[in-house]
């Protein structure tokens, strides 16, 4: 720690100064500090609720009926894993994400090689700002775009069918076709992104190292495999197993608007994310809906320590805390 | 921190680059998917050009039979919903991203600052809720029941104000770009705490508010999962992209049930121009970011570089 003030002369104001300053600095914090005390570590108090059987007593006010709700342990839990649904939901959070991961890190470095390796800057600078466009839009807009080629009734994929004199797939009744779209849908919106973070790694490689290797008589794919990919393989790791450690968190937009919310493809489209707010929002089940969210919150804190633990032992520099 | 990524060329174009067949090949996939994700917005925007008339007759088309500017003449007709909220969302963005660019530097100034002592406090402060929450029932109970956000425009601003991912951001800018003389030397002039914020830090540390701002303008403008929560009875304050997702199942009801509610019914989903009504709308919400998207790509680019690799 640095002396910050060495030119003041008497030694109790300097001390007095130096308080007056942490007060200051602490002031400036303040706001943020009291937003996420009232927004993130309150409603953390919020976790009995899957322990409770909550309903509305007199008066009604949220501290008040959770206070006088019933205890009934892990009554919720057991309900939330009696149902059917269950392991179908956990089955989809998990298989999605774990595709997305291993799909998602595979294109992005191959397409981050690709584009370094292209001689036209001007083509590569076209490509990255093409591919990373999706990322700023939002669900809501990717589900338009989506309707506008899949839309029963004028969509251009029915119409073509109808102009074949193919029978027409109703695409937001057939489950069976989603694993696919959705697995499109979260490639092309973040396809892009990763491209440039790899791309940034890549441009951040010190070119001595591919002209020696060229020299040393190194073909294009020799350094590719033993220059650029050895550089990136710390990132890819870390990236991986953080991601990994979010396995269980679902993104509610794409599984809630991509598929127009509709209930019959249900089936592989609910995830845990929307199967939260939905046993929520549309049965109103504070019980089950917070008990699915508190296990997922539990099961996710896990991962995201467990990975933690093994970024850290693998390159202690990279890891989270 | 990583360097912005730009794709840099060595001097000499074909010494050791990969052979001209091969970049051929790299050249079409990399169009092919570029393609992907330009392609259906510009779909859309064919759309919403296409006269309903050709809508019917051969559906959603990249070469309708006939075009029309009908639906934009009716989204500038039906006024009063839509420009409201047009209004709402830069209402929203405006607002929500001055405060939260705020918050977030006075919050990440501190933390940066290594004579502070309390700073690791406020560091675990904002990390934990990264790795932890109380879930989404909990926090929509608390927002709406205990902290009354519940049909407002704090409902739709506040809950976005603070990101412990910004904070990162910010305060590795300030890392990067504040020298600690810097603020030594100003302390020694006699200049206050604030002051030294905002007079001396803040010019330098410009690119990194730049940066956070872009990330919360977009996130504002982007947002409809906090109006799906919050706002569900007064209509006046919902924002363009909630009011699209609205619209969609407004529409898509009386379509899919016009037979079942017999001929009038279907004689309003037909006169509407709804198909390309809607997706007037969409090109309406997506303009702004196409629009200033070439410009700010490099500074969302530097931020999400940071953030990735420690976030």
């Amino acid at each position: 720690m640095r002396a910050m003030n060495p030119g003041l002369p008497r030694h109790d104001s300097l001390i007095g100064s130096r308080r007056r300053k942490a007060l200051l600095l602490a002031s400036m914090a303040a706001p943020g500090a009291l937003w996420l005390l009232l927004l993130r570590y309150l409603p953390m108090f919020g976790i009995v609720l899957a322990f409770k059987d909550y309903r509305a007593f007199k008066p009604n006010t949220f501290w008040n009926n959770i206070l006088k709700s019933d205890w009934v342990g892990f009554k919720n839990f057991e309900f939330l894993f009696r149902s059917p649904d269950t392991g179908r939901i956990i089955g989809n959070t998990l298989l999605y994400n774990l595709t997305f991961i291993v799909l998602g890190l595979v294109i992005a470095v191959a397409f981050a090689i690709m584009l370094n390796e292209l001689t036209s800057r001007f083509a590569a600078k076209t490509y990255q700002t093409l591919m990373f466009f999706p990322y700023f839009l939002s669900w809501v807009v990717a589900s338009y775009f989506l309707l506008a080629f899949l839309d029963t009734a004028s969509g251009m994929v029915p119409n073509l069918q109808k102009l074949a004199g193919q029978d027409v797939i109703d695409w937001y009744q057939s489950p069976q076709y989603w694993p696919a779209l959705l697995i499109g849908a979260n490639l092309w919106k973040n396809i892009g992104y990763s491209t440039v973070l790899y791309l940034a790694a890549i441009t951040g490689i010190d070119r001595a190292q591919y002209e020696a290797a060229a020299v040393d008589g190194a073909t294009k794919w020799q350094q590719i495999r033993h220059v650029t990919l050895p550089n990136l393989r710390t990132m890819i790791i870390i990236l991986f197993i953080l991601n990994v450690g979010k396995i269980f968190n679902a993104d509610f937009g794409l599984f809630y608007n991509v598929p127009l919310n509709s209930g019959s493809l249900y089936s592989t489209t609910q995830v845990i994310d929307t199967y939260v707010y939905r046993a929520y929002m549309n049965s109103g089940s504070v019980g089950m809906s917070s008990a699915a969210g508190l296990l997922q919150n539990v099961v996710g804190f896990v991962c995201i320590i467990a990975a933690n633990t093994v970024v850290r032992r693998f390159d202690p520099d990279s890891s989270l805390f | 921190m990583l360097p912005t990524p730009s794709v840099t060329r060595r001097p000499n174009l074909r010494l050791n680059a990969v052979s001209a067949p091969t970049e051929t090949v790299f050249h079409a996939v990399l169009l092919l998917f570029s393609l992907f994700c330009v392609v259906p917005f510009l779909f859309v925007v064919i759309i919403s050009f296409t006269s309903e008339e050709s809508i019917r007759q051969i559906g959603y088309s990249f070469v309708p039979q006939s075009w029309s500017t009908q639906a934009y003449a009716y989204v500038f007709r039906i006024g009063d919903a839509l420009w409201r909220s047009y209004f709402n969302s830069f209402f929203i963005t405006a607002v929500g991203t001055a405060l939260s660019v705020l918050m977030t530097l006075l919050y990440a100034y501190p933390l940066f600052r290594r004579d502070f002592r309390q700073r690791h406090f406020f560091n675990f402060l904002s990390f934990f809720t990264m790795i932890f929450g109380g879930g989404l029932v909990p926090t929509y109970i608390i927002c709406k029941n205990v902290l009354g956000l519940s049909e407002n425009y704090a409902a739709l601003i506040v809950p976005m104000l603070f990101s412990p991912f910004n904070v990162i951001i910010m305060r590795t800018f300030l890392q990067t770009s504040v020298p600690t003389e810097l603020i030594e030397a100003a302390t020694i002039d006699g200049s206050g705490e604030y002051h030294t914020l905002f007079r001396i830090v803040l010019p330098v540390v410009k690119p990194g508010v730049a940066t956070v701002a872009l990330l919360n303008a977009l996130a504002y403008w982007n947002e409809w999962f906090l109006a799906l929560l919050y706002i569900r009875q007064n209509t006046d304050l919902i924002p363009l992209q909630y009011l699209l997702m609205k619209m969609q199942r407004n529409a898509d009801f009386i379509a899919k049930n016009s037979h079942l509610l017999g001929a009038e019914a279907a004689n309003v989903a037909v006169n509407l121009p709804s198909q390309s009504l809607k997706m007037a709308l969409v090109v309406l919400i997506v303009v702004p970011i196409a629009c200033a998207y070439p410009f700010f790509q490099r500074f969302v680019v530097a931020g999400l570089t940071i953030g990735s690799v420690k976030g």
